[in-house]
């Protein structure tokens, strides 16, 4: 076995742009290579479940684990990484707080299987089949991970150590985070490694912001011809920059896009949604219901909008059914 | 046997009128239901949306928010910055699943003691017929799915069945 510090990537309920942003470390990715010995990584390397099971426990020096966790199949390998590695990186939105596949926890578990199984449009399955978690055919048992209740982030799984931001996380954040491990330079457990300061702060529109919004409705970006100079809330975009912890610099933004929000909270704040609505519906320009109704209709999708990446750990968690 | 459900409701008052009309209550003798914890702020417009969260995720089946009446607020805009945040999240709350009679927003002045009485008692009983929120023990029952599996990794013995192959 190598003497270089072993490193595991994992993906569970995620859609491979983690995976993406670590070949975006580009000719970066050699130097990394170079310093570790990576024993598991299933979107480009062939391990085994029982490679990983066979390691004595705490041998893997750090675990990236990318996706929010739907299955017990990949509770099963959060629970077992965590049992092998010292170090886990919670890594990239969903891992960290959902991310996109915890809007799903609009809807219950029955309500899903029944849309996607019977009513969603194009389906042909006239015998209402659905996955079972075991069956048998002709004596032979087949098994399928089960889906859970709800979409849960890793750290509401297993211990993490540290938390890597973003749709996905930027190559400069992850370079310097496996730059920071291999040095042996680690924060305090719990550090989200991006800078603790919101968006705005490294907006380059930063100064055509008023200090009051006076906003009389919100528009969606294709319905508008959007300033590139000019601060996106001014111009009645939803930016959840000031609810959103900086790190990526305002790449968005930099794209002419307001900011979606996947680099979840500050430090400072414990619901990103609820934040984003104290801090911006203040501003709005009516003083009374009807008017204030009709500036919010401009967002048709609250939950949708302001907790895009962050519903599992928004404080609610899931919607009641 | 089953204990009688007594609606626990968390009440954010704010310090210049309806903190002022909940004392004109007292001294006036007015009696109302005991079900509400009063919190005083300085102004309606410092509660916080997440306040509201937090207290319904800690437990609390109802909140009130009880400020100036419009164009009375001590800070002359606090009330309106309110009203704004809280109608959005009205709808984020239902869109939630925590239905329209558990939060509730009213303007009280210093000078409605009556008002902070009729208040209470409605919202205590509209809490009472809608029954527990319990969230602290949802999430508890939500997170069962996901115990068992801990324990049989962490014992790291020989499972009965394997989940895949």
């Amino acid at each position: 076995m190598s003497d270089k510090p072993a490193v595991a990537f994992y993906w569970c309920a995620s859609c491979g742009g983690c995976e993406e942003a670590v070949v975006d470390l580009a000719e970066d990715i050699l130097k990394v290579v170079e310093a570790v010995d990576i024993v598991l990584w299933p979107v480009a390397m062939d391990f085994k479940k029982s490679d990983i099971e066979a390691r004595p426990d705490k041998s893997i020096a750090a675990a990236f684990i990318n996706g929010a966790v739907r299955t017990s199949e990949q509770e099963e390998w959060a629970r077992l990484l965590r049992k092998k590695s010292r170090v886990v990186v919670s890594f990239g939105a969903c891992a960290n707080s959902g991310g996109i596949p915890a809007l799903a926890n609009q809807f219950g578990k029955e309500q899903i299987l029944k849309y996607v199984y019977e009513d969603c449009p194009g389906v042909d399955n006239p015998g209402k089949t659905r996955p079972k978690v075991k069956s048998v055919d002709e004596g032979r048992v087949l098994t399928l991970p089960e889906l859970h209740g709800m979409v849960r982030s890793l750290d509401q799984v297993i211990d993490v150590e540290y938390y890597l931001p973003g749709c996905p996380p930027t190559p400069k954040l992850i370079m310097a985070a496996v730059q920071a491990l291999l040095a042996g330079k680690l924060p305090p457990k719990g550090t989200v490694l991006s800078p603790d300061i919101a968006l705005c702060e490294e907006c380059r529109r930063k100064d055509s912001k008023p200090s009051d919004l006076s906003l009389t409705g919100f528009k969606r970006p294709h319905q508008v011809q959007i300033d590139p100079e000019k601060c996106l809330l001014a111009q009645g975009l939803v930016c959840m920059g000031p609810a959103t912890r900086g790190g990526c610099e305002a790449l968005c933004p930099g794209g002419n896009m307001p900011c979606t929000g996947c680099f979840g909270p500050t430090s400072r704040v414990k619901d990103q949604g609820a934040k984003f609505v104290s801090s911006v519906f203040s501003n709005i320009a009516p003083k009374d219901e009807k008017g204030i109704d009709a500036v919010l209709d401009g967002i048709p999708d609250p939950i949708g909008t302001f907790y895009r990446y962050g519903l599992s750990k928004s404080l609610l968690r899931r919607k009641l059914n | 046997m089953t204990e009688k459900f007594e609606p626990r409701i968390v009440a954010f008052f704010c310090n210049w009128c309806t903190y002022t009309a909940a004392d004109l209550a007292g001294v006036s003798r007015l009696k109302y239901a005991p079900n509400v914890r009063v919190i005083r702020v300085m102004c309606s417009g410092r509660v916080d949306p997440q306040f509201v969260l937090d207290a319904f995720a800690r437990g609390a089946d109802g909140v009130l928010l009880g400020g100036c009446h419009p164009g009375d607020c001590h800070y002359a805009e606090g009330n309106y910055k309110t009203l704004r945040r809280m109608r959005m999240l009205e709808r984020m709350l239902k869109g939630m699943g925590i239905y329209d009679g558990r939060f509730r927003l009213e303007w009280i002045s210093g000078a409605e003691g009556d008002k902070v009485r009729a208040v209470v008692n409605e919202i205590t009983e509209k809490v009472r017929a809608l029954g527990p929120l319990d969230m602290p023990g949802k999430f508890k029952e939500w997170d069962k799915e996901i115990e068992e599996l801990e324990a049989h990794i962490n014992q790291g013995g020989p499972r009965k069945e394997k989940l895949h192959v």
